[in-house]
């Protein structure tokens, strides 16, 4: 079966820099950091490719928005992983935008995908993003697109015989609860799925290249982030305590985490 | 310097120079291929290499599996085929040298040794790359290329020799080549025994190019000569060298007695009564392959001043946290280290030399990207014009010289022309940057151990510190130390396609001041031109010649600052013209401009400093002191100032130095120097000093930004 997964994915301030909200809002110097592609859609985005890889035929697009020069430079590395076209929205980076504008701006473009089939999509997105964390766009990407069979948390995705998908999400308490979807349309908001970061592979780099400077030179201002007026922002009254280890053991890495918590 | 955190409202350098910047600075922001290549190396870097490094793996000369593992990782993210042309299983299209200028960067941003060990492969190659024959050169392309079913195979580059053989003085080959067996009518079998000293990748190298010298009659010249493990007789790896860097790479001393067909000569050989004649010597070869490779070298140090700057700026600035005694928001507490005027100074010149000698690394490496293709065509009309052999190429080329420099002012299309000037240059960029940025470069490195304090020399150090400043030694020996860099510049620098160019660049800085008056470019301007009149001066005098290398060489490095602090100076005017213009660099552009633009003075005026000690030593260094009396005597007697008095009343005052009748000498320090001919000079060198105006205040400015600078809050790779 050919499928066609769009993956919906933004990008996230690289996890060693020091965040400080400034009034707009926005955070301090957020346009000098170097960024990564949200660590949850990338899952997504692995679990997409690893999907085409076994599906001859199969086709993945990326749906990003974000400032288009930030975007240009994380792609540099997502774009050397697996094969996908990129469809860029040129619009503000994730953390304060409200989900209902960024969903609405995600739907329009994958509307505008030539040759997509809504009827026969597969809808990948993470389940919250690195920097909003509202957990509530890709709900809102799959209604708009009238796409009912939703699935959040997804830790695994079977595709069975006759084109039926078995779906895994997370429940609390490190349970989870299996689906069984006939079939598409369906979107799927992925935790951490199952499979590693693939290596950069340049080759495969240089032919999404081609394709990805056109569509960013091209990509459309996505004004969101209008309907939506902030007060205040401050940073979470939490500690950073970073200790730079080697060597330790993952065991004892999490005894001491534990034992810190339960300080 | 002010102690306090105080906000300022004008506007200061606000991150490090990212990604987008560097794009600009060092010409690749239209080049997608080229970030990838970046990106992809930097996983590397700083991941598998930055682990091994701090799990210890230096601490063996052994080719362990784990350093061996790093092999892999290179193939699998294009380091390995970033070589090749496409055809041949690579990916990059185009020249390839400021792709592994790129590649070597990145990775010896973290260590040095896997850079080395990924890069001797491309010098195993270049022989056969550069003067390969086409089937050669179809051959090990491929078998080097990864992507296939087996392993690639992996090769290593044999010149060097146990003493008292070839080192600098490559001319000198123990290793030789006899004819084995000549069937009739047949190829040549050739026996080939060659000892090499220091052979990287020597501890898993499957083919081996190899210099080597005839030992037969029926050969003639040096040669050089591919050798593989299967060959029949002794491929012997050697046992590594106890070497104490650059430990991620493998280096031995192997012993090789093999059976070759004669197929194997690099370049291929033609048979003439009886004697093969190979067509290149091992020297036209080398020559070939190390200019361009040198390049990658020189930026291995550049990356490592670069690297520094973060982990200095978190260990200072963090030093005093976490006492009680130091409470948050306190000057000790927020700036730590930094509230000292020296550490901030000293950083900042570490800083200023990465710049200069990184854009001086990739100035030269985009320098053989063009040249490469003009090679081609230049090559193509001499085929035409029916010049056949290096000699009759070089009498061509020699009687085109009037021609280039009379087409540096009109611009030249004709690409004979073209290849002139351009290889004019890259035949003073490549040993300039070898021999400046890590010779220099080892040094300052040493500073900026300095400046990590005990932590600088120990295994822990925040980006290795210490093993850079012990790398970057080796940096400015393998591949020719010093010594040849300076010899060939100071051939190549007096080439007048070159000076005349030199003379261009003066007129370049001098418009870049006009613009920017007080940015260092006036002073570089300045310090140019007191450089070319002493070597004027020096040629005039017959002082300026090959055996004199206490004259030549100290010129040599002169002529290297110059040009270190010129290429920075235009990469930032690039960065300020073409920034605006790139999203990606455009946020906080102008404060990083100026900071750049600051780092660009620092850097002038330090060069301007050491070209005029070094042109003041040697212009006056080499005239003799004068005396009261005995062969520097070179002062009136009072009685000859009596006598000038009587026709000349008052004449006498504008005498220098005499010596009165009874002997006595003016009770002062000595006689003074003898300045005649030399008004030029010193009118150069005081322009020198007044062009050093407002470089302190550059710095200040610089330093109050450093404490500023919003850095990550840890590094992005082990330690
Ligand atoms: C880790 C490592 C890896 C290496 N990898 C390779 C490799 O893969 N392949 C390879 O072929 N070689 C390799 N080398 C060898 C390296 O290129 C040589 O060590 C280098 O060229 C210097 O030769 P030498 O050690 O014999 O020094 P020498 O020739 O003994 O020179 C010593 C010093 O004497 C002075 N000197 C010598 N000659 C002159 C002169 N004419 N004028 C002025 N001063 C002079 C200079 O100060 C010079 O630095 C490697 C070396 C090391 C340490």
């Amino acid at each position: 079966m050919s499928y066609q997964i769009v993956v919906c994915g933004g990008i996230a301030p690289d996890p060693l820099q020091t965040l400080e909200p400034v009034p707009g809002p926005a955070l301090k110097n957020e346009m000098m950091l170097p960024h990564v592609f949200d660590p949850w859609a990338a899952h997504a985005l692995y679990e997409a490719g690893h999907l085409a890889k076994l599906n001859p035929g199969a086709k993945v697009w990326v749906v990003s928005m974000a400032p288009k020069a930030k975007l240009q430079q994380v792609m540099m590395t997502v774009a050397q992983k697996l094969p996908f076209e990129l469809v860029p929205l040129d619009g503000p980076p994730g953390g304060f935008t409200d989900s209902a504008d960024v969903a609405e701006a995600l739907a329009a473009a994958i509307r505008t995908i030539a040759g997509l089939d809504l009827s026969r999509l597969l809808l990948f997105g993470g389940w919250e993003s690195a920097t909003r964390g509202a957990g509530t766009t890709m709900q809102r990407v799959g209604a708009l697109l009238g796409i009912t069979e939703q699935f959040l948390a997804v830790d695994q995705l079977e595709v069975r015989d006759g084109g039926s998908l078995r779906v895994w999400e997370r429940l609390e308490g490190g349970r989870q609860q299996v689906s069984l979807c006939s079939g598409l349309p369906a979107m799927l908001a992925w935790a951490t799925g199952h499979l590693p970061e693939p290596p950069n592979h340049p080759p495969t780099g240089m032919a999404n290249g081609r394709l990805l400077m056109p569509a960013l030179q091209k990509a459309k201002p996505a004004p969101a982030g209008a309907g939506c007026t902030f007060l205040d922002v401050s940073l979470p009254k939490q500690i950073r305590q970073t200790v730079i280890v080697k060597d330790k053991p993952a065991a004892e890495i999490a005894r001491e985490i534990v034992e810190w918590i339960t300080q | 310097m002010s102690a306090s955190v105080a906000q300022t409202t004008v506007d200061s350098l606000r991150a490090l120079p990212g990604d987008a910047v560097r794009q600009v600075l060092w010409r690749f922001s239209s080049r997608f291929d080229l970030a990838m290549l970046v990106q992809s190396v930097r996983a590397v870097a700083r991941g598998p290499v930055a682990r091994l490094v701090a799990q210890g793996a230096r601490l063996t000369h052994e080719w362990t599996p784990e350093k061996n593992e790093l092999l892999r990782e290179f193939d699998h993210s294009g380091i390995t085929a970033a070589y090749m042309d496409p055809e041949a299983g690579g990916y990059l299209e185009g020249p390839k040298n400021l792709a592994l200028a790129l590649i070597a960067f990145e990775l010896a941003w973290v260590d040095a040794g896997a850079a080395t060990g990924s890069l001797a492969g491309c010098l195993a190659l270049s022989p056969i790359h550069e003067r390969g024959t086409p089937e050669q050169r179809s051959r090990y392309m491929a078998l080097a290329a990864p992507g296939g079913p087996d392993e690639p195979k992996r090769g290593s580059f044999a010149l060097t020799e146990p003493i008292p053989f070839a080192g600098v003085e490559t001319g000198l080959l123990s290793g030789k080549v006899r004819i084995a067996e000549w069937p009739d009518g047949g190829e040549p079998l050739l026996e080939v025994s060659k000892r090499g000293r220091f052979i990287t990748n020597m501890g898993f190298a499957n083919f081996v190019t190899a210099a080597v010298d005839s030992d037969d009659p029926r050969i003639q010249g040096s040669l050089m000569v591919i050798l593989e493990e299967t060959d029949p007789g002794i491929f012997d790896r050697g046992t590594p060298t106890r070497k104490l860097v650059h430990q991620l790479s493998s280096t031995s001393d192997p012993v090789f007695q093999l059976k070759v067909p004669a197929s194997r000569i690099v370049g291929g050989y033609r048979v003439e009564n009886g004697v093969i004649l190979p067509r290149y010597s091992h020297g036209e070869i080398i020559e070939a392959v190390f200019r361009r490779t040198r390049v990658t070298v020189a930026l291995m140090t550049s990356a490592k001043l670069l690297s520094a700057v973060e982990p200095l700026i978190r260990y200072h600035r963090d030093r005093f946290r976490g006492s009680g005694a130091v409470s948050p928001g306190s000057p000790r507490f927020e700036l730590g280290l930094q509230q000292k005027e020296d550490v901030v100074h000293r950083l900042l010149d570490i800083w200023a030399t990465g710049e200069a000698s990184a854009s001086l690394g990739f100035q030269a490496a985009r320098l053989f990207d063009e040249l490469d293709p003009i090679e081609k065509r230049k090559d193509e009309v001499l085929e035409a014009a029916g010049v056949s052999g290096s000699m009759a190429a070089f009498k061509f080329l020699k009687r085109k010289q009037g021609d280039a420099i009379a087409a540096l002012k009109t611009g030249a299309g004709d690409p004979v022309l073209q290849y002139l000037i351009l290889d004019a240059q890259a035949n003073v960029h490549c040993p300039a940057c070898k021999l400046w940025n890590t010779g220099h470069g080892a040094n300052t490195m040493r500073e900026a151990v300095s400046l990590m304090g005990g932590y600088g020399i120990t295994e822990d150090c925040p980006g290795f510190l210490g093993y850079k400043w012990m790398d970057a030694q080796l940096e400015a020996t393998y591949e020719g130390p010093e010594a040849v860099q300076r010899r060939q510049l100071t051939v190549t620098m007096t080439n007048e396609i070159f000076l005349e160019q030199f003379r261009l660049w003066i007129g370049e800085m001098r418009k870049i001041a006009s613009r920017r008056p007080g940015a260092g470019a006036c002073t570089l301007a300045s310090a140019m031109e007191l450089w070319l009149w002493t070597l004027n001066y020096l040629q005039r005098i017959k002082l300026f010649q090959g055996s004199r290398q206490a004259v030549t060489f100290p010129l040599a490095d002169a002529l290297c600052w110059l040009l270190a602090s010129r290429a920075q100076i235009l990469d930032v005017e690039e960065l300020r013209e073409k920034g605006p213009d790139n999203p990606g660099a455009a946020e906080g552009l102008e404060a990083t401009v100026q900071f750049l633009t600051d780092l660009c003075h620092i850097q002038a005026a330090r060069a301007a400093g050491e070209v005029n000690r070094v042109c003041s030593e040697l212009v006056f260094g080499h005239r003799a002191h004068p005396s009261w009396e005995g062969a520097g005597h070179s002062c009136y007697q009072e009685e000859e100032l009596i006598g000038i008095e009587s026709v000349v009343p008052g004449a006498s005052g504008f005498t220098s130095d005499f010596v009165y009748e009874d002997g006595r000498v003016p009770d002062k320090a000595g006689p003074c120097v003898d300045m005649s001919g030399l008004a030029d000079f010193n009118r150069l060198s005081t322009k020198v000093h007044g062009c050093m105006s407002g470089f302190m205040i550059a710095k200040n400015r610089a330093a109050q930004a450093l404490q500023k600078v919003m850095i990550p809050a840890a590094l992005d790779y082990p330690a």
